[in-house]
């Protein structure tokens, strides 16, 4: 007798890329807004990304439900460590319980493919890549969602990343200007949407310094 | 020898041996390939001196978009053609198949080819299989009878309509007809109108996309619009361009001799001739 396999499922997948890039002193962040489900278009307008600290940025792609509940958990965390520590988090405390809150789901995960982006104590550029359970690694760029494995080959040629196995340590963070690390998300999310139907409609693209957050949005190919 | 060798059905086609096979090995987990679905929004419509059909250009291979600008309007006579929906492969064997067994039959009969024989043809064959030609079609054309309009089913049905709609996009482009569709459209309005159903396809099906293709079939006359629009250029081309400078690293060169070189001495005598 074989098993009876579940014809109704939790999750759902909407879509969508993030890519973010790390810089000597800057961080950029970049996520479409497009929002799907199956062959249909939920929304053209719906942003990714989303602001957990002053200097850490969180881009989701995934099941969005779920991806609401995570930063709703991490909101409320960081609100508490606000009071007991009276500062914000840093960027790889944030990614830490980034971490720590996805596994405490191991056994029935958020499906979300989360890029967190920001700057870290000393002031350079910083970004973690993770899995939908929470397994996570600083990188120097990253890319997650549907049009990922169209992205991440072109920013490995462009930004290549030294083996974290290689001694001396070597800085990931890329020596491309600010204007110059824009100029290739916008390429490389220009080329995503010609061949990922999930990828479109508005690019949204936030660049994290010392001194603020500045926002950008592009038109992409609304096909 | 393999004592298992498939047979292969005396007059050729399809053998159904392996499927309780293949039925077990999907039990046990193993996914089937994927096939080219072309998505697709594909439409046509009766206006005032004959058929306009039209469709898009996107051909996608699960989420990726294997080709952006492929063609969906089949020839299949000079006054008739087709329009193609479903698995890529399917839709061009099935139509270029029919269009020549149509050609053989013109040459036979002297006369031009009829619609209905084109639909007959292709219902036949598609019925035949069962549903597993996955092709959905609309054929169109003007013959002696005057301008014909039909949509068939990959299981083989049809249907004889003033406008239609197949492929993915089809709801959102049977939304725009049946807003908009009037009957004696002239030939200016019916283009505007197929074009817009398309589009429609296009931004709103994710399984649609790239440019809009148009035929015009009238009596003694089509016109194959290739590209008739085109909506969706790149958005973004970065000014300073890219290079790709870095080639394959070179980390280790080794000759290993595979045989063991052997001095020949001259020794002997010559040989005879």
């Amino acid at each position: 007798m074989t098993k009876q396999h579940a014809n109704w499922s939790p999750y759902d997948n909407n879509g969508g890329t993030c890519v973010a890039i790390a810089g000597s002193d800057y961080c950029v962040i970049a996520a479409d807004t497009r929002m799907s489900t199956g062959y249909s278009i939920l929304s053209r307008d719906y942003s990714k990304i989303h602001k957990l600290a002053d200097k850490a940025v969180l881009s989701s792609s995934g099941f969005q439900a779920d991806v609401k509940a995570l930063q709703k958990v991490l909101k409320s965390r960081h609100l508490i460590y606000q009071h007991q520590h009276n500062k914000q988090m840093s960027c790889p405390a944030m990614a830490q319980l980034l971490s720590n809150t996805l596994y405490f789901k191991r056994f029935f995960p958020y499906y979300a493919f989360n890029v967190l982006g920001g700057l870290d104590e000393e002031g350079k550029g910083c970004v973690f890549t993770y899995d939908a359970v929470g397994s996570y690694e600083r990188v120097g760029y990253g890319a997650q969602g549907s049009g990922s494995t169209l992205i991440m080959p072109f920013l490995d040629n462009q930004l290549k990343s030294p083996s974290p196995l290689l001694l001396p340590k070597q800085d990931s963070n890329t020596p491309l200007s600010e204007a110059e690390a824009v100029d290739l998300v916008k390429t490389v999310f220009a080329s995503a949407t010609e061949r990922d139907i999930y990828t479109g409609d508005k690019l949204e693209i936030m660049i994290l310094k010392a001194d603020g957050i500045k926002t950008e949005l592009m038109d992409l190919r609304k096909d | 020898m393999s004592q298992s060798a498939v047979d292969v059905p005396p007059k050729g086609g399809f053998s159904f041996d392996l499927c309780k096979r293949n039925d077990m090995l999907t039990q046990k987990g193993l996914k089937a390939p994927s096939f080219l679905k072309t998505g697709t929004t594909i439409v046509g419509l009766i206006f005032k001196d004959g058929v306009i059909l039209g469709a898009d250009t996107r051909a996608t291979e699960g989420p990726i978009v294997a080709d952006k600008n492929c063609e969906k309007i089949h020839y299949m006579a000079p006054n008739i053609y087709c329009c193609g929906a479903g698995t890529a492969a399917d839709t061009e064997a099935v139509t270029d198949m029919v269009s020549s067994q149509l050609r053989l039959h013109r040459y036979q009969t002297s006369r031009d080819s009829r619609i209905i024989t084109a639909l007959t043809l292709l219902k036949k064959h598609l019925f035949s299989y069962q549903g597993h030609v996955s092709a959905a079609l609309v054929l169109g054309g003007v013959d002696i009878t005057g301008p014909h309009l039909h949509t068939i089913y990959p299981h083989g049905s049809t249907d004889t309509l003033p406008f239609a709609t197949m492929g993915s996009g089809s709801l959102a482009a049977m939304s725009v007809f049946e807003a908009k569709y009037k009957e004696g459209l002239t030939r200016d309005e019916g283009i505007k109108l197929v074009a817009e159903a398309i589009c429609s396809g296009i931004f709103n099906d994710l399984g649609s996309g790239s440019n809009v293709d148009i035929c015009v079939i009238t009596k003694g006359n089509n016109e194959y619009l290739r590209n008739y629009m085109e909506p969706n250029p790149r958005t973004y081309v970065s000014s300073k361009g890219y290079s790709f400078t870095k080639k394959t690293e070179v980390l280790l060169t080794k000759i290993t001799p595979l045989l063991e070189r052997v001095e020949i001495t001259e020794v002997g005598e010559a040989m005879e001739e």
